[in-house]
């Protein structure tokens, strides 16, 4: 009975952390429908800043708690600079496109942390009059944890009281309801997202900086708190804070009862399961509200910009001799380049029919173009089948993945789907993460060399753009048939499209099956390029990057997924060569382009393109 | 009907969405490309290494040390008469991002040989990429026993001792202490699981009456320690083996001293009596653990201290042990070259078979038949040490790896298993 009562407060202790990054996340998005990927770098950002100010500032024991107060402050103002100065330039811009300035802005944080406070691990000061334990039931407890015991509720009521009884928090409420209809009614919602912006990372800074006394600052905080973070979110409802607090506690709870009760081949993937299983019962969340057809992420993905490009043939033929040309004149290294170009234009534009045309977003394709690499590798080391056929057959393996968790993703839209593939995504992760005897575990699979005959590089580049350009003309063929005209007008008008008896599900699930196809091509050139699959390539970090190049091209642009990919892929190589501070480099140069060219760098041409043909009569 | 096409952006105030600024920057892009190979004079050396990521706590003060033997090769006038020149790539801690630099060093740059790596799946890959590939590969903190064991090959080298040879040092001490009910906390990882399996086997072997009561594995970089420390709790071990890594320990440690956990077991650490562990930590490191780790301020021998001393005043810190390793791994890829009198490969690696180097904490060679350096560890116990503001180790033996390291036949065993 002990160990229950003291196991549960100590998961109730780290869901009120947890509570307090997600009900910031939670506010922002249901009022701004970001998806704040920079959510977790503001947490980080102020552990550090506070454990800086605890030292420096001159108030004896009084400093830690000044320091409490002060950073998440800091934070909060450099948050609402954030979004006057970049955000509010492209709103009008798809939405996508935040979560692609987010993604910037996780970069340079995450770059500064290091110039500012250094790589090393490092550990911030003890509360004063909070740093020793009482025993409950004969176990010794922390008094800091008793202590944010009763804080987080305090908070979560203070937060109920702003949201219920101020007129700010209503318009905060009203705008996350139906957003269109504040606007209409004369509120001004600049300041009301600045406002809500300000109060989320706030919230994110006061979680980072009470948590350092309890864990170790790192510079990968940001991105382990935020996973996690989504799944409170999600499981909670989005735009729900309240939500979030019951998502925290039941992720808090479940989280130190699995210590005692759970194998650890399930430890990783416990709440994707139950992220998963929340979003297929009841995809709005447990406290949320079922999305009304306006103010989907879908919404955003259907203003097709400009007209669409057609290029003579004679363009086609004359690129695709440079391609043929091209690895002759190359050095070696930049022909593997190109191959890994290749490979990540597959998997972009097999995302981009997902995204662009089919108005699915996915935050989890990562897992088909994982399932393509590893299937190649399984099937040459497993089934012992010579190199070339694991090639062939390795898509087939991504596309059955992609069919099987597409059924359940397809009942969804917008940013719930997007959650739903995020969940399949990190549950395949975890799968190959752990099933050492199968997949290798995190030690991945090694030897997966091209055959003989194909293992030079030029050799192993022309199979690579045979494969890529097949592959990219396939998916454009689908984008230019009757097929993938229907999924157009399934993502700009579901409804009417349901109502002429087109089945919007079976046509969304076909397309989910082709681009997990196309992806696993691509993770299959990718496997034998590098020799090796490892789970990282289903990872999040690798979702993220597929859709930063199609974003990066333009989502509408047909030509902007392989466009994005080499434009990434060669400024990533290009930078890591040069600097240590690649990330803020790279999110320097996003952050650019996206203000820049806030359609994308292919979708800008087409859209200049269209209006000088218009202005030419 | 078609759907409204909307009214082009003008970006706020600032319209940077124009003709011009795209064409500015396709012409850039296009500049900065083919930035190809220049002068063919130094001898370069590829260096790949977590220096973002998951391990980017430990690799700065290894790259200081780097730098440091650079420097020293260099004022002595190089090697084989050329300069020496070595180009660091960040491989964010993800093995696919190691090949990408494996591939640009090799092919582009024209490295002789490439060092290196952190991570244990980040040395795998490497390593496999220099066998297919022909490429020397020294590497020199993964500590995975596979990299010159099961899949060692002729072109993989290893400096740092392995999980085996650190989990059979801790073993053979552990044996002498009275405790036979153990519990395990490490990460869920290879190398956390790995520097718990030989450990085990050994004491096993040695305390045949011991069992186990406990075993946790959480996520690795994503410890929440206080419920692993009441499930420890209650499962009353007599001492708990600790395999955790960087972050995850610390937050283990200041949660565990918190919940009394330290005063009820007894704890063995592996790696965690070097300073990256320690020192984090604080006046918070826990007393009295059996650990392995690396009392620099300790050792006596004057070409340490010498050593101690030159890394203090370069890098403006104190060495932790990826500084040693850093140092000793490029020590001994001079010492090849000037063995070999050449880069070639081939020579390379018929110098470094059998090689003896002369470093600051005396010789160590690289057993011909495993490629496995002879480097060793310090074994101890931990104290806090009021004065330095930390915790640091005490009645410490140095174990040279030659004690530890299976022979050649047992090598040769584990090699055949896994083909």
């Amino acid at each position: 009975m002990a160990l229950f009562i003291v196991q549960l407060l100590t998961g109730l202790a780290n869901a009120m952390f947890l509570f307090l990054v997600a009900s910031g996340l939670s506010l922002i998005f249901g009022v701004t429908r970001i998806v704040n990927f920079a959510h977790g770098s503001f947490y980080m950002l102020a552990a550090y800043l506070a454990s800086s100010l605890a030292a420096a500032l001159p108030l004896g024991p009084a400093s830690f708690y000044a320091a409490v107060v002060l950073a998440p402050l800091g934070v909060a103002l450099l948050g609402g600079l954030i979004e006057v100065c970049l955000l509010r330039r492209i709103y009008r811009a798809p939405e996508l496109y935040q979560v692609l300035l987010t993604f910037a802005v996780v970069l340079v944080i995450g770059d500064a942390v290091k110039f500012f406070w250094g790589t090393e691990n490092r550990t911030g000061p003890s509360p004063p009059g909070l740093s020793g334990s009482v025993p409950i039931l004969g176990q010794l407890f922390p008094t800091y944890d008793l202590a944010i015991l009763l804080l987080g509720p305090l908070l979560a009521l203070g937060l109920w009281w702003v949201l219920h009884r101020t007129r700010w928090g209503i318009l905060i409420r009203a705008a996350t309801s139906d957003r269109e209809m504040v606007g209409a009614l004369g509120v001004n919602q600049a300041w009301l997202f600045t406002g809500v912006f300000v109060l989320g990372t706030w919230l994110a800074g006061l979680a980072g900086a009470l948590q350092m006394p309890r864990v170790a600052l790192t510079t990968v905080m940001d991105s382990t708190v935020i996973v996690e973070t989504f799944v409170v979110v999600v499981i909670g409802g989005m735009g729900s804070a309240f939500g979030a607090l019951l998502g925290a506690v039941l992720i808090g709870v479940l989280q130190a009862f699995g210590i005692l009760w759970l194998p650890r081949e399930f430890q990783l993937a416990i709440i994707f399961i139950l992220m998963a299983a929340v979003l297929i019962l009841r995809p709005w969340g447990l406290l949320g509200r079922p999305e009304t057809e306006s103010g989907t992420a879908g919404e955003a993905l259907r203003r097709e910009v400009g007209g669409r490009l057609r290029p003579p043939r004679w363009v086609w033929a004359g690129i695709l001799l440079a391609l043929m040309v091209l690895p002759s004149l190359l050095p070696t290294f930049y022909v593997w380049v190109l191959v890994e170009i290749l490979a990540f234009a597959l998997f972009a534009g097999s995302l981009q029919l997902l995204v662009g045309t089919g108005g699915m977003l996915s935050f989890g394709h990562a897992a088909y173009f994982g399932l393509g690499a590893y299937g190649a590798a399984l099937l040459m080391k497993q089934a012992a089948l010579p190199m070339p056929v694991a090639f062939l057959l390795a898509p087939l393996v991504a596309a059955a993945a992609a069919l099987f968790f597409g059924a359940f993703c397809v009942r969804l839209s917008g940013v719930y789907f997007a959650m739903l593939t995020l969940a399949f995504a990190q549950i395949a992760f975890a799968v190959v993460h752990q099933w050492y005897d199968f997949t290798g575990g995190d030690n991945g699979i090694l030897g997966v060399w091209p055959a003989a005959s194909l293992a030079a590089p030029v050799r192993y580049y022309y199979l690579a753009l045979l494969a890529a350009v097949c592959g990219l003309s396939a998916l454009w063929r689908v984008t230019g048939s009757p097929f993938g005209y229907t999924l157009r007008a399934a993502r700009d008008h579901p409804r009417r499209c349901q109502a002429v008896g087109v089945n919007v599900r079976s046509h969304r699930l076909l397309a989910f099956g082709v681009a997990g196809f196309f992806a696993g091509l691509g993770g299959a050139v990718f496997a034998f390029a590098k020799g090796s699959v490892f789970p990282d390539y289903l990872s999040m970090p690798m979702s993220v990057q597929s859709l930063v190049m199609v974003l990066l091209g333009g989502i509408h642009a047909l030509a902007g997924a392989p466009v994005g990919a080499a434009v990434y892929k060669l400024l990533d190589i290009v930078i890591t060569k040069y600097t240590g501070y690649w990330q803020a480099v790279l999110g320097g140069i996003l952050v650019f382009l996206v203000v820049a060219f806030p359609h994308g760098l292919v979708g800008f041409v087409q859209a200049r393109w269209a209006r000088m043909r218009a202005s030419l009569g | 009907m078609r759907h409204p096409l909307p009214r082009p952006i003008r970006s706020g105030k600032l319209a940077l969405a124009s003709w011009p600024v795209f064409g500015g920057l396709v012409v850039a892009f296009l500049l900065v490309i083919p930035s190809g190979a220049g002068a063919q004079q130094p001898i370069r050396i590829g260096e790949v290494n977590s220096y973002t990521g998951i391990a980017a706590g430990f690799t700065l003060p290894y790259r200081q040390a780097v730098e440091m033997a650079v420097e020293e090769i260099n004022a002595g006038g190089g090697l084989l008469g050329r300069r020496v020149e070595v180009l660091f790539r960040d491989d964010k801690g993800n093995p696919a991002e190691a090949i990408t630099h494996a591939q640009e060093l090799v092919f582009g740059e024209k490295v002789a040989l490439l060092a290196g790596t952190f991570l244990s799946n980040v040395g795998l890959a490497v390593s496999d990429f220099a066998r297919q590939n022909k490429v020397l590969f020294v590497a020199a903190e993964p500590l995975t026993e596979a990299l010159t064991w099961s899949r060692g090959h002729r072109y993989a080298f290893r400096v740092r001792p392995n999980t085996h040879s650190q989990g059979r040092m801790l073993a053979e001490r552990a044996a002498k202490l009275p405790y036979k009910r153990w519990a395990v906390i490490g990460p869920n990882y290879e190398y956390g699981r790995r520097a718990w399996e030989t450990f085990w086997a050994r004491l096993k072997e040695l305390k045949p009456d011991v069992q186990l009561v406990g075993e946790h594995w959480p996520t690795l970089g994503k410890i929440e320690p206080g419920g692993y420390i009441t499930a420890l709790l209650s499962q009353q071990p007599q001492a708990v083996y600790v395999s955790l890594f960087g972050s995850d320990w610390i937050a283990f440690a200041r949660e565990a001293s918190k919940r009394g956990l330290f005063q009820k077991a007894f704890f063995v650490g592996i790696l965690l009596g070097e300073p990256e562990y320690m020192e984090p930590l604080k006046l918070e490191a826990p007393e009295g653990m059996l650990v392995t780790g690396y009392p620099w301020y300790d050792i006596q021998a004057p070409a340490h201290k010498d050593f101690v001393a030159k890394f203090q005043k370069r890098a403006d810190r104190t060495p932790v042990v990826g500084s040693l390793v850093g140092y000793l791994t490029f020590q001994s890829i001079f010492e090849a070259i000037r063995k070999a009198g050449s880069t070639d490969t081939e020579k390379m690696v018929a110098a470094l078979e059998g090689l003896k180097v002369e470093t600051p904490i005396g010789p160590i060679s690289f057993r011909p038949f495993d490629h496995q350096s002879t480097m060793g560890a310090w074994v101890g116990t931990t104290k806090l040490d009021a004065r330095r503001g930390g915790g640091i180790m005490v009645n410490w033996e140095y174990v040279p790896g030659e004690k530890v390291l299976p022979s050649e036949a047992e090598v040769r065993k584990m090699r055949e298993a896994a083909q």
